[in-house]
């Protein structure tokens, strides 16, 4: 919202000494936060003046151009009192016409300095200047401002009559806060700020009763608009131009100047927050109906868009049909135009949720639905009528006809009882309970002290904000002074600290970092293209999206899966960058769709129960967070200590594996050909039968999708369970000072064997006494046939209470590779 | 003297002279100290106390000596082994120390080297801000609450006083999920881990809420340098008996000053959130400039905070009783405080980063620079 300060004045008698800053200071800290100052004229000095067109002559130039050699009287501004010769570009003025004019000496905005010049043949001196080249707002025309007849003299400085010096405060005026969307609620608001000032309502006039020789209108639904006033006015000079101060304060306010009629309903609106409807009093048929519309009727809206009705809109309608869309748009049918004479005027208060609902049905945007969505004083209908009443006749030359007509009456503010410390206690300031009833009397309540210290407050009328007594507590403390809250930390808050869960979470995040992984944040909405990178089948159950209704890109309409997308494309951009080689990782809360259908909408008048809570929660999407590594390219670099390597799948697994250890989880891991892996080099890892993701080197047509280098490593795991299998508590571990005794073994196995089953048997078979065991190499050779393979593992023996015998350990050695031999064919190699 | 005697014939020696015996001992003392390095030590060694060395000969010749003649011919080659012992003693200790130190400057190497061989990993800023955050709300008793991204709608609009018809609800861009008609939406904010930790939790004497609830939110934003679909958001809510705005307050400036030094405070400004009332704007004094508005020079404005010296950091309020009665509070016992701000907006003033974009990037540049900074 923007106020001019001089508008604002006009309602305010501010002390002298209040600067605009100050004005915009207390205005923020009541409430109306400044957005910006705008001052017009800024960057422009020397003489501006008003000048009158004597002569003008067109001159056609070779480059096809037609100039304008003009002589112009500016008064004595020029010194001489003769006419100053310009030469002009612009064609939209002529001779007798009154413009702006610049004089050498003069400077505008973009520090353009104006001197007499030679050019096509004169002596330019100064320029006729156009909105832009001021500094203003186009007034559509791009032109040269031609100055009303009625305007200043020639030679009188133009300044004024361009409202330079004139400031204008621009607002963010919050929703609640919409009587604030007029100079008539700024204005209050300034008085209330600056105290011993009066404030004169613009709305506060005396108006023509209610008679029966007014249009004639029934209202069928008085929820939806509660109040009609119309009023009529003859004879009214369509032709007639706007008064210069409503043009430039309509330009100044953001609104462009339409037409006599039209402006002076924006004007008034302006003025007193109430939107209004003129319509051409001739074009009208019959008596006026407000009803709601039928599903599915039809009409054409002022701005030209046919529109499908719902049976939720509010409609105004004549014999011919629906002329309007009450309170949002007017109808094309009984439009004004420049052959109005006879106009009806219409200042109806209309249900808000109505308006809100209609506005954003069909998507129309208006200063007039904005208003009456948010909240409009409805006392102030026959007011604002008569207002424009009396410009239409002031400036229009119009005779006010004497019907007027009121159908319905002005809905009641709510009397709201608060205990009158309520502000103070809520607060943590002291407002004794006297100020906050004459701070809530400031604000145009109706404050009546009940008994036991309670007050009845009625909220005045434009002020449909005010309904709890919550809200009345924000009015005191505002008028007190937000300034005032003290400052007092709360002392009961006896939290247990972070959840074992979310320890362990940063507890991941500090193992992969302080493995040498950079931690990044993507976005995580995907669409078939990533299936398609990721190598996805169409049945694969990570295709099953939670799907947007709205998505930013029709390219990834879902929400993810899968961490690995963002991360791989992380990956390759940082590879795209110049990096050798990264090493990333991830957390991403991915999800799947609920299969328990819509979520339902309850109440907000009590609490849900435990069964609505339960069918609540259950229909909200399964959401868990993914942990994803990428391991892209150069993994250890090169350098003076030797060559550099590569990481593959072995280093995700070692990653795998680090923060299984770091959490203390088992895991297991088997082979799995899962995309978007490699078939071959892919592991499940698992806790116990818990799958808990994958791991291992990508797809090679992965690996080229997302431009990273072949054999580049990935993992995916559930990390919400990783943590829930983390263990609470860890029994102290208990370990024997007697010697350790070694064996190695070397067993030859078929190639398909795996080192974790032959392991496994070895454990198995040499029972107790085993500590540990451990593959240390793994040979092949022609010798011993492509289809074999040799292992070496390590087998360290220890007992509790003595040294082991030579003979018990062989004996506990012979027992493993006898368990390896029987359950994985293992053949002891000596 | 006698030298080495290479046919050695006990019979046949005789005993040696005391100048003899004192020759042979300054010999020795002389090798000993000629000898420049552990291995001439060792040939002196063989040389002067060895089997044959004279006075080890001499030694042995004691015990065929005349008794008479035995004592004194013992201490004097007694003595003289001695001072050969000592002196080889001490030398080899110095000839050791200085082979030690040799071996230490022989095997120097340059530390400048590069060993960077595994280039340093580092965690988001948006995860170690988020954690600093709440740990600052931690250390006060406050736990951090969660829940899920994709969420209800009663939960993200409708409990939180934004009823359908809200005019507010149109000032949130909300991703709606498909078909809407199931009502699930990607939270708009993080507002709805507060109605479900007072749905879930509930209140009472005993156990008050103060929770903080750092976390992803979206709004259908065009993705630009200040503007993100995906942001993420740290809210908190107190619920008590007595709490006043004055908590509010006071929460806030222990937070920006934890957050950006001491004696940043914050002011508030009358605004409007449907969940919370009276609601307020929180504006933080500018820690680059204190609150001058000024630069270093105090030549400029300072170009943190524009010159108002003040920044807006986020919202608060008194949470609205409809909440609370949503969220099955009795708003008679209890009152509560609601506050939330923009991680991402916190980092790019407290860091001074000019493109939201380098948040989502991923470019592993952005996040190591942070080190352990957050």
């Amino acid at each position: 919202m923007k106020a001019p300060v001089s508008w604002i004045k006009e309602y305010v008698d501010l002390p002298a000494e209040v600067t605009t800053e100050a004005l915009t200071d207390r205005l923020t800290a009541l409430g109306l936060k400044l957005e910006a100052i705008e001052a017009a004229g800024a960057g422009i000095t020397g003489p501006l003046v008003i000048g009158r067109v004597l002569t003008q002559e067109k001159e056609p130039q070779k480059n096809g151009k037609v100039i304008n050699w003009c002589t112009v009287d500016v008064g004595d501004a020029n010194g001489t009192g003769e006419p100053q010769g310009i030469i002009c570009g612009a064609h939209n003025f002529g001779p007798g016409d009154k413009v702006v004019v610049i004089l050498p000496g003069g400077v505008l905005p973009g520090n353009f300095q104006i001197s007499a010049r030679k050019t096509y043949g004169h002596v330019s001196a100064g320029m006729i200047c156009s909105a832009a080249e001021l500094g203003l707002p186009d007034d559509g025309t791009h032109g040269i401002i031609v100055v009303p007849e009625d305007g200043p003299e020639p030679g009188t400085d133009a300044r004024a009559f361009l409202g330079f010096g004139e400031e204008v405060i621009e607002f963010e005026i919050n929703p609640d806060r919409a009587y604030a969307l007029s100079l008539r609620g700024i204005a209050r608001e300034a008085a209330l700020g600056f105290e011993g000032t009066t404030y004169r309502d613009p709305a506060l006039r005396e108006t023509p009763a209610a008679n029966g020789e007014g249009y004639p209108v029934v209202v069928d639904d008085a929820t939806g608009c509660p109040l009609f006033v119309a009023r009529t006015v003859s004879g009214f000079d369509a032709s007639a131009p706007t008064p210069e101060f409503m043009t430039k304060r309509l330009e100044q306010a953001g609104m462009r100047s339409i037409s006599l009629a039209v402006d002076i309903t924006n004007y008034v609106m302006l003025e007193t927050g109430r939107p209004i409807h003129g319509y051409d009093r001739d074009k009208l048929q019959g008596t006026i109906r407000v009803r709601r519309a039928t599903e599915g009727e039809q009409m054409v809206t002022l701005d030209g868009a046919k529109r499908t009705l719902s049976a939720e809109d509010l409609v105004v309608t004549d014999d011919s049909g629906i002329i309007g869309l009450g309170g949002v748009m007017g109808g094309e049918t009984t439009e004004m135009s420049e052959t109005t004479t006879n106009v009806l005027i219409e200042a109806a208060h209309w249900e808000p949720v109505s308006m809100f609902r209609t506005g954003k049905r069909h998507k129309i945007s208006s200063e007039a639905g904005k208003r009456n969505e948010r909240g409009v004083d409805p006392t102030i209908c026959e007011a604002a009528a008569d207002r424009v009443v009396e410009l239409l006749v002031q400036h229009g030359g119009a005779t006010a006809d004497g019907g007027v007509t009121v159908v319905g009456t002005a809905p009641a503010s709510p009397t709201i009882t608060i205990d009158a410390t309520l502000p103070a206690r809520l607060s943590g300031i002291d407002v004794p309970a006297a100020d906050t009833v004459a701070h809530l009397r400031a604000i145009g309540a109706d404050v009546v002290e009940g008994s036991e210290g309670t007050i009845a407050v009625t909220a005045p009328a434009w002020r449909p904000d005010l309904n709890d007594p919550y809200d009345l507590v924000e009015e005191v403390v505002r008028i007190v002074g937000y300034d005032q809250v003290p400052s007092v930390l709360p002392r009961r808050a006896t939290g247990r600290g972070l959840t074992r869960g979310q320890q362990l979470r940063r507890r991941v995040g500090r193992t992969l970092a302080g493995s040498g992984l950079v931690e990044v944040v993507s976005f995580p909405f995907v669409g078939d293209d990533a299936w398609e990178k990721l190598g996805l089948a169409e049945d694969d159950p990570r295709r099953v999206t939670v799907k947007l209704a709205n998505p930013l890109s029709a390219e990834a309409p879902a929400y993810t899966t899968t961490v690995l997308h963002g991360l791989l494309e992380a990956a390759g951009r940082n590879l795209g960058r110049g990096a050798t080689g990264v090493a990333l990782f991830e957390t991403q809360i991915v999800a799947k769709p609920s299969e328990s259908g819509a979520a339902p909408i309850y109440g907000v008048d009590r609490r849900p129960t435990e069964d609505e809570m339960a069918a609540l929660f259950a229909a909200v999407p399964t959401q868990w967070t993914e942990l994803g590594v990428v391991l892209a390219g150069e993994y250890e670099r090169g350098g003076w200590w030797g060559a550099g390597r590569t990481a593959g799948w072995e280093e995700a697994l070692a990653t795998v594996r680090r923060l299984a250890d770091e959490l203390g989880v088992e895991i297991t891991v088997q082979s799995a050909a899962v995309m978007p892996w490699h078939p071959g080099r892919c592991a499940q890892v698992s806790a116990g039968d818990v799958t808990l993701g994958f791991a291992g080197e990508l797809h090679p047509n992965v690996c080229k999708a997302y431009g990273l280098p072949a054999r580049s490593a990935a993992v995916a795991l559930d990390l919400d369970t990783l943590i829930s299998l983390a263990p609470d508590r860890t029994p102290g571990p208990v370990f024997s000072t007697m010697p350790q005794a070694k064996e190695d073994v070397a067993l030859l196995v078929d190639a398909d064997v795996t080192v974790a089953a032959v392991e496994a048997a070895l454990r198995e078979g040499a029972g107790e006494l085993l500590e540990s065991v451990r593959l240390f190499d793994v040979y092949t050779s022609e010798q011993l046939g492509a289809d074999k393979k040799s292992l070496a593992f390590a087998l360290r023996f220890r007992a509790a209470d003595r040294t082991l015998t030579a003979e018990e350990t062989a004996a506990a050695r012979d027992a493993a590779v006898a368990r390896a031999t029987e359950l994985t064919g293992a053949n002891q190699r000596t | 003297m006698s030298g080495p005697n290479s046919d050695y014939d006990p019979v046949e020696v005789t005993p040696l002279k005391a100048e003899e015996v004192e020759a042979a001992r300054d010999a020795a003392l002389a090798a000993i100290a000629a000898a420049a390095d552990l291995e001439q030590l060792k040939t002196v060694r063989l040389d002067h106390v060895g089997d044959r060395s004279p006075l080890a000969l001499a030694n042995r010749e004691i015990g065929a000596l005349p008794p008479a003649a035995r004592k004194e011919a013992g201490a004097r080659v007694g003595q003289a082994r001695g001072a050969v012992n000592k002196a080889l003693g001490e030398r080899q200790a110095v000839l050791e120390t200085e082979h030690e130190a040799r071996i230490l400057v022989e095997e120097a190497v340059d530390v400048t080297l590069p060993v960077d061989r595994r280039p340093a990993g580092g965690r988001h800023p948006l995860t170690t801000g988020a954690e600093l955050i709440a740990d600052i709300f931690v250390a006060m008793g406050w736990e951090v609450a969660e829940g899920p991204v994709i969420e209800a709608e009663w939960l993200n609009f409708d409990a939180l006083n934004l009823g359908p018809d809200h005019p507010a609800r149109t000032m949130q861009d909300t991703f709606w999920t498909d078909p809407a008609e199931n009502h699930l939406v990607l939270r708009t904010h993080t507002s709805p881990v507060q109605a479900r930790t007072m749905l879930s939790r509930g209140v009472s004497e005993d156990a008050p809420i103060y929770v903080v609830c750092p976390g992803r939110v979206f709004r259908t934003d065009e993705y630009d340098a200040t503007h993100s679909p995906m942001f993420h958001q740290v809210e908190g809510l107190a619920i008590d008996k007595g709490i006043t705005m004055a908590h509010l307050k006071g929460t806030l400036d222990h937070f920006a000053g934890q957050m950006f030094g001491e004696g940043i405070n914050t002011r508030f400004r009358p605004s409007y959130f449907p969940f919370t009332e009276p609601s307020a704007e929180v504006d933080l004094v500018c820690f680059v400039c204190r609150g001058t508005g000024l630069n270093d020079a105090g030549t400029d404005p300072c170009r943190t905070c524009r010159g108002e010296g003040w920044i807006e950091w986020g919202g608060c309020g008194m949470v609205n009783p409809r909440v609370l009665r949503a969220c099955g509070i009795d708003a008679d016992t209890y009152s509560g405080f609601a506050f939330g701000m923009g991680i991402e907006r916190t980092l790019m003033f407290r860091h001074g980063l000019e493109d939201l974009r380098t948040l989502f990037e991923g470019d592993v540049r952005f996040t190591t620079a942070f080190g352990s900074e957050l």
